[in-house]
């Protein structure tokens, strides 16, 4: 009992932290309707400069000084980002804030290697708190009773700020519509850095605190990045309050599950968003969004179906990939290989994306799933390369049917962070179940059947297997199942107004994407020879999402030339760069910054209509 | 005969009566205005009857089956359409795919893979098009649509699964008078044709005066008045209510002196 | 002149909405802006106080050139603006509401406290505590007329203020706008009930696929039944 009672506190002393840096995320997207993913890296950033600060300034006072001036030099450069980058892209889809964010946290990761090495960093222990409290007998940290105190503090101030000072009025107004608040004379942009500012202390000081707790390193923030994206999705986005309530929610669930189910700590965090967002689909205390944005995809631009020149052209690209092994090697045909594979995996999410309007920050999940089914049936079945290949997507298709049915009740910000938190539990169970998954080693030895060895041929089975399933998807998009998806993401009102049922619609659109996804996933484990859990992390989700955002949205072939011309230069760029991170976080953000609509955008403007059925074709039918 | 037969229908939010025990019956080929302040409960009431909200006690019969309890999609299907007060159209499909949207809807036909969505029911969208007068610009994208094409649009896909009782939330909202007047014949001559029942919401007491069969006036959460548009507009309690002295629709000399 | 507008254009993206539109307004005139949905009143209100993408064209306002200023800054010069459909903070109190629109004092406009709007908005007064988002769509009308109020503009826009309102609040909006305009403020409303537009206004204008097509006293669009019925024909 009295343990129970230690451990309890334990929980809360975490909660703090995570609350500090969750209510910050809030605030931020209440305004500005950004979803910070670089929320993480300011967190890390805050334990870094806060970790080397303490160590010139001593003593309690120093010790304080130093957690705060830390927070604030983090702040001030937060403030300098949102007047340089951020203020570009308020008006963009949440797709491009949330990927431009992820550039910056990718850069900021290569660059604290670059500043403080990869090693962790042991900070010091606060100046007169370094003992222990005995608690029921127990010996609690007495730097932890202040952490304890902190939340409350920081919630009733929050509380304060907003209630009683015009500016807490102006912020909530803006919350609401920005618009309004500048079309009354206030000046929008020097209140959106401000709460971004704040926004980012409250972020830096979360990381600050931690460093008695816990060891300072470079993969902080993705750490903690996914679960303040649980604890907002359980909280309600943009509410302080549910922050607060999530964070104790969550951290207790930490302290207690890891007691109680040491190895399925991640499932029980994962079974109480499930049932939180059934019973309430915008989270404890969050309210319906009424974002205005239209979803994404959404175009003026009608898609069209090929007309003869643009179907004839479509054969000549297959057959001058099919005429590739003419003059490659081998390294050059698995590069192609690769590329083929990463186009169905972009088409995939595309289907779900482009045509869907559902962002998916987490769709690696499923290429991973359908990876890992192709390993584990190889491992413990011995399945040939002829079953794995129709047997390994099944895993995508299952893990696809069962998130999807979860993500469909959301839509926007919350369906994108809830793809993530989705895809990073896949990713701890690939990781942490060494005795089924093989954890870190991954699984080994997946090799293709002994006629399908050759690069060149196991070249072709990917090019037949990747061309009929991008030609299904096509097919799909133009398919009155194609048609009604769309009809979701366009206007859910009139969906629903003529008999659509939506959720139905989006998640059947949901477990194909994870299907055709999976499919790419079991090709790539017989490319690679082995699975490991990388396929399932962020980066690989990010891969696709900037495949598809090259290629541009608004067009069904985009996501298969971004996926060319990306992979292409991101096989290059590994072999060649050190700090590739940092070169292909900025990549992305002066792509979203530059090039909002895409490479095939541009083309579908100027180059396309030459490949339409023409307008007197297409009128003429009736 | 009569189409709709609404019995006692009552609902509350958190202690505060919307619906105070409505009852009224719509006949077929009838067109029935609903009128009264903001907040009196014609949302609300208009949410009971296609299945948004469920009443807390009450019936409504289309035809004599009970549409309480049922969801908004099976009370489509049952023949009840719904045309909205803000525009919804699918933004990324031509005109004529938005009605073959509906119709693809209503033949059940949604999760068909295989054909090409375009080449479904083209003839019997292009049918609806003519009627509202919109073939012309069957092919055009419909984000590029004038708001009264759109309006027209509209009621092309809500005829699209032959309703027998059409909801529409004030039609004509921020459209000119003589695109009121347009809007609102052509609405009648369809429906009368069609024998479809037409209950709207209308703030324009033009538009309710010279179009619609009857009128029906709700006031917080009761019908204070239904009657001929004569009897409504003569009746003191709605003047007090809602109509105010009458300056502002058909304006009489005397009120104009006063500015 | 309060207001000279000269060839004003703008641009919602790659459609072009307004085309040369000329205006003059002056010093406590009440003037409307007529015309169909569409037609460009919105777009002309939005694009005076810099809300649209793009805009070109000369305007000037009490002397300033504001065609090139952000939206805050034209603001805070004293042109007070209402946007259709009631934008209130549904989140925020009244009295918060009122806080959002105050701003400092100004030479040359009537200085507005929370007393005077509650006196000019009797509605209003009772329920100073209450969130806007449990008002009815007339308090919300009114609410968001007395927040812009609130920054002492010396000229109101005021877009389509009588829409989807009960007759009856129509009347007593009408009688509002006539109190601000003894106090002497400017304003221009745009309208597509004529009958309300008559009831307070002394000049109009009519816009029509982005264009000034009229412009006169509402005794001359009396006396002109052609354009009226082309433009506005009831």
């Amino acid at each position: 009992m009295d343990f129970l009672f230690v451990q309890f506190l334990n929980g809360l002393a975490s909660a703090s932290s995570l609350f500090l840096v969750a209510s910050g995320l809030s605030i931020i997207f209440g305004v500005t309707r950004i979803v910070n993913f670089a929320h993480g890296a300011f967190y890390m950033l805050g334990a870094y400069i806060a970790y080397t600060l303490t160590q010139h300034l001593t003593g309690v006072v120093g010790f304080w000084t130093a957690l705060l001036l830390a927070a604030l030099i983090v702040a001030a450069l937060g403030a300098l980002i949102e007047m340089t980058l951020l203020r570009r892209i308020y008006d963009a889809p949440e797709l491009f804030q949330l990927l431009a964010t992820f550039g910056l946290t990718l850069m900021v990761e290569d660059l604290v290697v670059m500043i403080w090495g990869p090693m962790e960093l042991l900070g010091p222990r606060a100046p007169g708190l370094e003992g222990a409290v005995p608690v029921f007998g127990q010996l609690f940290p007495a730097y932890d009773f202040v952490l304890i105190a902190l939340g409350p503090v920081v919630l009733g101030g929050l509380w304060l700020l907003f209630k009683k000072t015009r500016w807490g009025v102006l912020v909530r107004a803006a919350t609401q519509d920005r618009t309004m608040v500048s079309a009354l004379g206030v000046n929008q942009s020097w209140l959106f850095t401000s709460v971004f500012a704040l926004g980012i202390f409250l972020a830096a000081l979360g990381g600050a605190v931690q460093i008695p707790r816990e060891a300072v390193h470079h993969m902080m923030d993705l750490q903690i990045i996914v679960e303040v994206f649980v604890v907002v999705v359980i909280g309600g986005l943009g509410n302080v309050f549910g922050a607060f309530l999530a964070a104790v929610i969550i951290s207790e669930l930490n302290a207690f599950g890891i007691l109680l189910f040491p190895k399925i700590s991640l499932v029980l965090v994962f079974l109480v968003m499930a049932v939180v967002l059934v019973v309430r689909p915008h989270g404890l205390l969050g309210k319906a969004e009424s974002d205005s944005r239209p979803a994404i995809g959404t175009a003026i631009e009608p898609f069209r179906r090929f007309g003869t020149r643009g179907r004839n052209a479509m054969v000549a690209v297959l057959l001058g990939l099919a005429l590739v092994p003419l003059f490659a090697g081998n390294y050059l045909m698995s590069v192609g290989t690769e590329l083929l594979i990463f186009a169905l995996f972009a088409a995939s999410l595309h289907l779900m994306m482009g045509v869907g309007g559902m962002v998916s920050f987490g769709h690696a999940a499923y290429f991973g799933l359908g990876a890992y089914g192709a390993g584990l049936l190889v491992k413990y079945l011995g399945a040939p390369m002829e079953a794995a290949l129709v047997a390994g997507p099944v895993l995508a298709v299952a893990g696809a049917i069962l998130f999807g049915w979860f993500c469909v009740r959301l839509s926007g910000v919350y369906l994108a962070m809830l793809t993530l938190a989705f895809a990073q539990i896949v990713w701890s169970i690939m990781f942490q179940w060494y005795d089924v998954t093989g954890g870190d080693n991954g699984i080994l030895g997946i090799w293709p059947s002994r006629w399908a060895s050759d690069p060149m041929v196991f070249y072709y089975v990917t090019l037949a297997l990747c061309a009929a399933c991008i030609y299904a998807i096509r097919r799909i998009v133009f398919s009155p199942f194609g048609y009604a998806v769309r009809g979701c993401r366009d206007s859910v009102m009139r969906a629903e107004s003529i008999g659509i049922d939506r959720q139905r619609i989006q998640w059947l659109a949901f477990t194909l994407a994870g299907t055709f996804a999976g499919i790419a996933g079991t090709l790539y484990a017989y490319l690679k020879g082995s699975v490991f859990p990388d396929v399932v992390g962020i980066p690989t989700s990010v891969d696709g999402l900037v495949m598809v955002l090259l290629g541009g949205l608004q067009t069904v072939g985009g996501p298969i030339v971004g996926a060319a011309a990306y992979k292409a230069l991101s096989i290059w760029m590994t072999s060649q760069i050190d700090f590739w991170k940092l070169v292909l976080g900025a990549l992305i953000v002066v792509l979203v910054i530059a090039f909002p609509e895409g490479i095939a955008g541009f083309w579908q403007r100027r180059v396309s209509p030459l490949f339409r059925r023409s307008e007197t074709e297409e009128e003429a039918i009736p | 005969m009569t189409a709709l037969v609404v019995q006692d229908l009552r609902k509350s939010f958190g202690g505060v009566e919307a619906a105070k025990g409505i009852t009224f019956t719509v006949a077929e080929s009838e067109l029935l205005a609903l009128i009264g302040p903001n907040g009196a409960g014609k949302s609300t009431c208009f949410n009971m009857l296609n299945g948004q909200l469920k009443p807390d006690s009450g019936s409504i019969k289309l035809f004599g089956q009970e549409i309480v309890g049922k969801r908004p999609r099976e009370v489509w299907r049952m023949g009840v359409g719904r045309t909205f007060q803000i525009t919804a159209t699918f933004g990324s499909m031509t005109v004529i795919e938005n009605v073959q949207m509906a119709l693809l809807s209503h033949h059940r036909r949604l999760r068909a893979m295989i054909p090409f969505a375009g080449d479904l029911y083209r003839d019997e969208a292009w049918e609806l098009l003519e009627l509202v007068g919109m073939a012309d610009q069957a092919g055009r994208a419909c984000g590029t649509l004038a708001y009264g094409d759109l309006k027209r649009l509209e009621l092309a896909i809500a005829l699209a699964n032959q309703p027998r009782v059409l909801l529409m939330d004030e039609p004509t909202a921020g459209m000119a008078p003589r695109e009121r007047v347009q809007l609102m014949q052509l609405t009648a001559d369809i429906v009368r044709a069609r024998g479809v029942s037409v209950l709207f919401t209308e703030h324009d007491m033009d538009v309710v005066f010279t179009h619609a069969d009857r009128v029906m006036v709700l006031n917080r959460g009761e019908l204070i008045a239904q009657g001929s548009p004569q009897e409504v507009r003569n009746n003191s309690d709605v003047q007090s209510i809602y109509l105010g002295s009458g300056a502002l629709y058909g304006a009489e000399p005397a009120m104009e002196a006063s500015a | 002149m309060k207001l000279e507008v000269h060839g004003l254009n703008a641009w919602y993206g790659r459609a072009h909405i307004l085309f040369d539109v000329h205006m003059r307004v002056a010093r406590g005139e009440v003037v409307a802006l007529l015309g169909r949905n569409g037609a460009g009143k919105s777009t002309t209100f939005a694009s005076l106080v810099g809300l649209v993408p793009a805009r070109r064209g000369d305007i000037v306002f009490d002397g300033h050139a504001v065609g090139a200023m952000k939206t805050h800054d034209v603001v805070r010069l004293g042109l007070g603006y209402v946007p259709e459909d009631r934008r209130i903070f549904t989140d925020l109190t009244v009295e918060e509401n009122l806080e959002v629109g105050r701003q400092p004092p100004r030479e040359g406009a009537p200085t507005w406290t929370p007393e005077m709007i509650y006196e000019l908005f009797p509605n209003l007064a009772s329920m100073r505590r209450r969130a806007g988002g449990h008002m009815s769509g007339g308090e919300q009308q009114m609410l968001t007329i007395a927040r812009t109020l609130m920054g002492n503009p010396s000229l109101v826009l005021l877009d389509e203020p009588s829409e989807g309102l009960a007759p009856k609040i129509v009347e007593q909006m009408a009688h509002a706008l006539i109190e601000m305009k003894r106090q002497g403020l400017t304003i221009i409303i745009s309208e597509q009930n004529l009958h309300f537009a008559r009831l307070i206004s002394d000049r109009a204008y009519i816009i029509e696929r982005g264009r000034v097509q009229f412009e006169g006293t509402l005794k001359e669009l009396d006396a002109n039944p052609e354009v009226r019925d082309a433009y506005l024909a009831v």
